[in-house]
């Protein structure tokens, strides 16, 4: 089956503040108890919206304005942490389809990309005109282009960064690899045959 | 020939070829997996019919989900009976090797693969866990990966993948007494930041890792992530390969001398490139403790927390923020901080040498009242092996509970959690925001011997001073 071609991700933003939001912060380890990624939505941000009684935070993510929200602004280092793809299955569960931010841990980055789901880079100073655009009238329609590595919203129109790598699977609908890697069977076993191990 | 340094000589080696968007398709030699990641993995390939490829590189455990004071099952949570039995069942559908419980080689998967001798220089190695970096110790290039990757690993024993940069680390000098491996990776975290080695593979040298034992070295490898760096490894020489001679899974007879042959052409070569190098000098290392809500807030035993006071905006946030949920004060000594919990265990400190060093140090020492301390060997041959040597008496004398192997309160998705607010001296490897289990919970990470020290004084303490030593 083909995969779509991503050349762009339009959707309303929110904005999670701070830096160095780590994998259990996206979804608390205890929620991992699972064999299928399904339902992980649920449990997207657990601890920052809830308080250990259950009860709501006050937190943007429980604000009703960004309810509609699927870009996500985010600081620097975004994913840091753990291994586990709970965290961007969570929020691309909960409707997430691209994430803004400084930069992204490396691991969470593939990960991110591998279901299609674009990480980009943008500046401080840009972040923060996009987040103020965001605050002031949460419907604002947000454009990640891919092709033209920009970000556009209003008037803005901010510059924005991706691996080259992951721009071209994205633009080219083959953000999965699994087919590609599955295709070239003779060389692999090539490469097996030579190592030095079993 | 160009001289390369031994992630690129790894890396040469394991290459298929170039992938459409310009990655790397990389052969993967041994993989590793759990019970946490590897599920949904079996679920798609069995959605796309495809088999597991080359099922005798794959190799299984179970620890995240493994209660460590429950021998038995049914295990009283139905969703950690649930996954382990998803695993044992994936593992006889497909052949894959499953060290089970019931097999006495279970435990942690990082303290599994080494203890094996199916860690070795050389190699690439992949699991579904973040601290996979543990088996560059070996000289082996050692990958964290998600679940997509570990169904592509299983299809195909391959990875789409980017070349790291290579950033030599070297620490050299004399350590201090009571200063250990650990201290030394959160010194290096310090120094280089939680992202500093986003894009890098560590190559940890210098005297100090020359001198290290291979689990010291696996203690320094295991938090590379900590920093950002997905690899950290150190150069093979004699101690790796004296350390892996006998085990299961390690080369015999001929076959041994040709395969430490290849080994030793692995290590870096002397005149190779680096994308950067960092000199660390090992007097500078004290007991180190961190005291906010990622690894890289660490500071010496004898220096005071952080204050928000005077520093740049960004920082200032950052330090309110691990203050608040911390519920320190910023200026105040760390030393003195009083503790709720005490765990000896994890990836990065549950291993023989790490329960040894401890137990030589606490006899004659109790924990203090009213704090709980728990010690929990890496693996089922680590709690052996331990026995063996009466280790178990000595924690149990002392006041510590002795428990089954697993990944415990490292990450609390087994019943060993922090209850509320308390704190907990750790020797894991995260203190994020809710690490242990509770989502108010506090985490000060250190080396094990420093957890005992708080343990026995029931606050954060020097442990040379403590122990006098």
């Amino acid at each position: 089956m083909a995969l779509a071609k991503i050349t762009s991700i339009e959707g309303r933003g929110i904005h999670v503040p701070g830096d160095d939001i780590d994998t259990d912060r996206i979804i608390p380890a205890r929620f991992m108890k699972c064999v299928t990624f399904d339902g992980l939505g649920e449990y997207l941000f657990h601890d920052v919206k809830f308080d250990q009684e259950g009860n709501q935070k006050q937190h943007v993510l429980n604000d009703p304005a960004f309810r509609d929200a699927s870009i996500l602004i985010a600081g620097s280092n975004f994913g840091c942490g753990s291994s586990r793809e709970h965290a961007p299955q969570s929020l691309y569960r909960a409707g997430f389809r691209g994430v803004i931010a400084g930069n992204f841990a490396e691991i969470f980055f593939g990960n991110s990309i591998n279901l299609g789901m674009p990480c980009v880079s943008m500046t401080v100073e840009n972040r923060e005109k996009i987040i103020r655009l965001v605050e002031v009238d949460p419907k604002i329609e947000i454009k990640i282009d891919i092709l033209d590595l920009n970000v556009v919203a209003g008037d803005l129109i901010l510059p924005i960064d991706i691996r080259e790598d992951a721009r071209n699977s994205l633009i080219n609908g083959a953000w999965d690899p699994l087919e590609e890697l599955v295709s070239t069977s003779s060389s692999v076993e090539e490469v097996a045959g030579n190592l030095f191990y079993r | 020939m160009t001289s390369k340094n031994l992630f690129q000589k790894v890396w040469d080696a394991h290459a298929v070829g170039k992938l459409a968007n310009g990655q790397t398709q990389l052969f993967v030699g041994r993989h590793l997996i759990h019970e946490v990641t590897s599920p949904q993995a079996f679920g798609m390939l069995r959605e796309k019919g495809l088999p597991v490829r080359y099922p005798e590189r794959t190799f299984a455990t179970v620890d995240h989900i493994v209660p460590t004071n429950e021998a038995s099952e049914p295990y009283s949570d139905a969703l950690a009976d649930a996954m382990i039995k998803e695993l044992r069942k994936n593992c006889e559908d497909t052949g894959v090797t499953f060290f089970d419980v019931s097999s006495g080689n279970q435990g942690i998967v990082h303290v599994v693969g080494p203890e094996q001798g199916l860690t070795q220089p050389g190699m690439t190695i992949a699991c579904g866990d973040s601290h996979t970096s543990t088996h560059g110790a070996f000289g082996a290039i050692a990958f964290g990966v998600g679940t997509s990757q570990v169904r592509d690993l299983l299809a195909t024993q391959t990875m789409a993948l980017n070349p790291l940069k290579v950033r030599r680390i070297e620490v050299n000098g004399k350590l201090a007494p009571g200063v250990y491996a650990k201290d030394v990776i959160l010194h290096i975290i310090r120094t280089l930041g939680v992202n500093g080695g986003t894009g890098f593979a560590y190559e940890y040298a210098g005297n100090v890792f020359d001198e290290f034992s291979m689990e010291e070295r696996m203690t320094a490898c295991n938090m590379s992530i900590e920093g950002g760096a997905r690899v950290g490894y150190v150069n093979p020489d004699q101690k790796t390969f004296e350390y892996l001679k006998g085990r299961p899974y390690a080369p015999t007879g001929q076959q041994w001398d040709l395969a430490v042959d290849q080994w030793k052409s692995f290590s870096s070569d002397q005149d190779c490139k680096y994308d950067d190098i960092v000199l660390i000098d090992a007097s500078e290392i004290s007991p180190t403790v961190t005291w906010g809500i990622n690894p890289s807030q660490a500071i010496s035993i004898d220096e005071s927390i952080p204050s928000p006071d005077g520093v740049s905006s960004a920082e200032k946030e950052s330090i309110e923020e691990a203050l608040e949920y911390m519920k320190l004060v910023g200026g105040q000594p760390i030393k003195g901080t009083p503790i709720d919990v005490a765990f000896i265990g994890s990836c990065t400190n549950g291993r023989l040498s790490d329960l040894e060093e401890v137990a030589s140090l606490i006899k004659g020492h109790r924990v203090k009242e009213g704090i709980k301390a728990i010690v929990v060997p890496g693996s089922q041959i680590v709690s052996k092996l331990a026995q063996e040597k009466g280790l178990d008496e000595v924690f149990t004398e002392a006041g510590f509970e002795w428990r089954n192997a697993g990944c415990s309160m490292c990450l609390a998705m087994n019943p060993d959690k922090l209850i509320g607010d308390q704190l907990c001296a750790s020797s894991s490897n995260r203190n994020f925001k809710g690490r242990q289990g509770s989502p108010t919970g506090r985490t000060m990470l250190m080396s094990p011997t420093m957890v005992a020290a708080a343990a026995i004084s029931g606050e954060i303490s020097d442990s040379r001073l403590v122990f006098n030593s």
